[in-house]
């Protein structure tokens, strides 16, 4: 009887709260559509503003969110985190304002938005050095040349021991540890050693948490992985961080030789890509992004990333400001200072 | 004569091969609760002093000391009660429509019975991809609570309808026949013999597979819930984004704060859960005695 009671009880609060909440949605959703539309309400913005796309580039994005929510709370900010070419692929079916990438837009993402009548603006955000790390007991290692990490992660590469990769490197085995294939990371990382993206040895340990990949190299004395320099930078009492020879002597990551554009080919520009349509529609999209302006560096920070050094930041806000849009990477390209690429003028 | 059976090679082998069969038995056990309990201890040295009551009242946040799970909480309560307001009739009726209303050994109902078992195997993410493409593109629901309430009542309802199957084929047909004798109508049948008795059996996998639901992670990302929101769902148009996401969002960040903080979250989806199956346990005990 009682498991009777109980079964049929289930199935009556569960159809009368369908019933309720089917009766409630359509009127408060025409509230929310509607203040959409409307704009500006007691002094804030209201309306709601959608940005989706690279994970690496999410804390920053959600950061930023956060507080603007707290000055405009008549906003509402979502942070999505479907990866950068899931995030492209929402943008340009016009689903979402602003898009986050860990590597400039692809000619055929541009092509997609043309088609669906979206053109963006492109505003790099903030830098990040792709740190290549070793367990804290190697004590072989102090730098890599572009050619030996080239010869250690190329596709159908044999090297799995040390003494293979340098003469005078010790036999221990070398146990690899890296970006999963759907990551910017990986896209980015194969491009600026292998010399094509998505080209690797398919060997090594993957992983799209890179914590995962720093507990592996932390537990391998000889181990070698690489990902993005916040995480270094929060692990560095037990990692140790190989400085990047690119032909003009080892440099070693960090947030100056970032900046600088000397620690190269590993130093990444993040992007977010925002929408016109959705800024002629949306006032948030305008709001948020003056915030972004205004107190951008020290949240980007935060978050373990490395802010565009002033004059940069200044650059791209009036390009923002001009609403200069089109992409200014060349498709994917590596080993230029991100204050080098916003002189060029708009390409495509 | 008994005795020289037992000691005989063959016996002993048999006895040996007994031995070891319970010692394998036993390790798989040992092996299984040791690797839970390591990681029932790492979750809740990690995560009990996270949980405080701001926990609850904060939303996430880019200081981890300061982010909560009110968002992914209140979003994983509303999803999974709508996704049972629509998966549980819809799946109960689909039940007895097969077992008590369907023509027997008919093709087109062992076809839609094939299929509903195939279903029932299918990839969480295959779901994703479909509520993706017709709830929140085809249909336009956009990115919502209401569209992931439907692709989870999707990835359901075949467990659904099969468990409660098998509880209806449990009632005996005497009942029927009894009640069909005594002049009532099928849906009398169904309502005063059939469902009653079923009832437990159907409330058990009802439960269980929302707690599979609970757990979702992959087809609610890809249908676009998300990572960051500052709001609680208010309607179901709003957009939203349940524990398993929050957790995923949290343990893949730099900072070791956000791992504690993922931790802790982990208690409370493991929490819900547990009171979920517990409540499942409850009834089957109940109806046991009944019967």
């Amino acid at each position: 009887m009682s498991s009777r009671t109980v079964g049929i009880l289930t199935l009556l609060v569960g159809s009368a709260l369908a019933a309720c909440l089917v009766g409630c949605g359509p009127t408060s959703e025409s509230g929310d559509s509607g203040s959409k539309e409307t704009g500006s309400k007691s002094g804030g913005v209201s309306g709601s503003l959608t940005i989706d796309g690279s994970s690496t580039v999410t804390p920053i994005l959600a950061a930023v969110a956060e507080e603007f929510s707290k000055t405009h709370p008549d906003s509402r900010v979502t942070v999505g985190t479907s990866g950068t070419g899931g995030g492209f692929k929402k943008f340009d079916a016009g689903e979402i304002d602003i898009s986050m990438a860990s590597r400039p837009i692809k000619q055929e993402e541009i092509d997609k938005a043309k088609a669906n009548g979206i053109d963006f603006i492109e505003l790099p955000v903030a830098l990040d050095g792709l740190t290549v790390v070793v367990n804290k007991e190697n004590n072989w290692v102090d730098h890599l040349t572009v050619a030996e990490l080239k010869k250690i992660w190329e596709p159908g590469s044999k090297i799995n021991n040390w003494k293979d990769v340098r003469p005078g490197f010790p036999d221990v085995p070398l146990k690899l540890y890296g970006a999963g294939t759907d990551s910017g990371t990986f896209d980015y990382f194969t491009l600026a050693i292998v010399g094509k993206e998505k080209a690797s040895r398919t060997d090594y340990q993957a992983s799209e948490d890179d914590n995962v990949l720093i507990q592996g190299v932390k537990g391998d004395k000889g181990a070698l992985g690489y990902f993005g320099f916040g995480y270094y930078e929060e692990n560095q009492d037990d990692l140790k961080a190989v400085a990047i020879d690119n032909g003009s002597g080892p440099v070693a990551p960090s947030v100056r030789s970032v900046v600088g554009a000397t620690y190269q080919p590993l130093s990444r520009p993040l992007l977010i890509y925002v929408s016109t349509k959705a800024m002629e529609t949306n006032k948030v999209v305008g709001a948020f992004m003056e915030y972004f302006f205004a107190n951008g560096s020290q949240l980007v920070e935060e978050a373990k990333f490395i802010p565009l050094p002033k004059e940069v930041l200044d650059v791209v806000k009036k390009h923002f400001d001009e609403r200069k849009t089109g992409s200014l990477f060349k498709g994917a390209e590596v080993g230029l200072g991100i204050a080098e690429i916003l002189k060029r003028e708009t390409g495509g | 004569m008994a005795l020289s059976i037992q000691t005989s090679p063959l016996a002993r082998r048999r006895k040996a091969a007994d031995k070891a069969f319970r010692v394998v038995c036993l390790l798989s056990v040992v092996a299984s609760c040791v690797v839970l309990v390591y990681l029932l201890f790492s979750i809740l040295q990690d995560g009990l002093p996270r949980l405080n009551p701001e926990f609850f009242q904060n939303f996430s946040s880019r200081r981890p000391e300061a982010a909560g799970i009110k968002a992914a909480m209140m979003g994983s309560i509303w999803i999974i009660l709508i996704t049972a307001a629509i998966a549980v009739p819809v799946g109960i009726a689909a039940a007895v429509y097969i077992e008590e209303f369907s023509p027997k050994n008919n093709p087109l109902t062992s076809f839609i019975q094939v299929n509903i078992n195939n279903l029932a195997g299918v990839p969480s993410i295959i779901y994703g991809l479909l509520g993706l493409a017709v709830f929140v593109r085809f249909f336009a629901m956009d990115r919502s609570i209401i569209a992931g309430a439907l692709t989870l009542s999707l990835l359901v309802l075949p467990t659904i309808i099969v468990v409660a199957q098998e509880s209806i084929r449990a009632v005996p047909d005497s009942y029927r026949h009894g009640a069909l004798a005594l002049g009532s109508t099928k849906w009398q049948m169904v309502r005063t013999q059939s469902l009653p008795n079923a009832m437990s059996g159907i409330v058990t996998g009802v439960i269980l597979s929302l707690s599979r639901a609970i757990g979702e992670t992959a087809p609610l990302i890809t249908i676009g819930a998300v990572a960051f929101i500052a709001t609680v769902p208010e309607n179901l148009s709003s957009k939203f984004t349940v524990l398993p996401i929050q957790i995923f969002d949290w343990s893949s960040r730099p900072q070791s704060g956000f791992h504690q903080a993922a931790a802790a979250a982990i208690i409370v989806l493991l929490a819900i859960l547990i009171t979920l199956n517990l409540v499942a346990v409850l009834i089957r005990a109940r109806s046991q005695k009944r019967a």
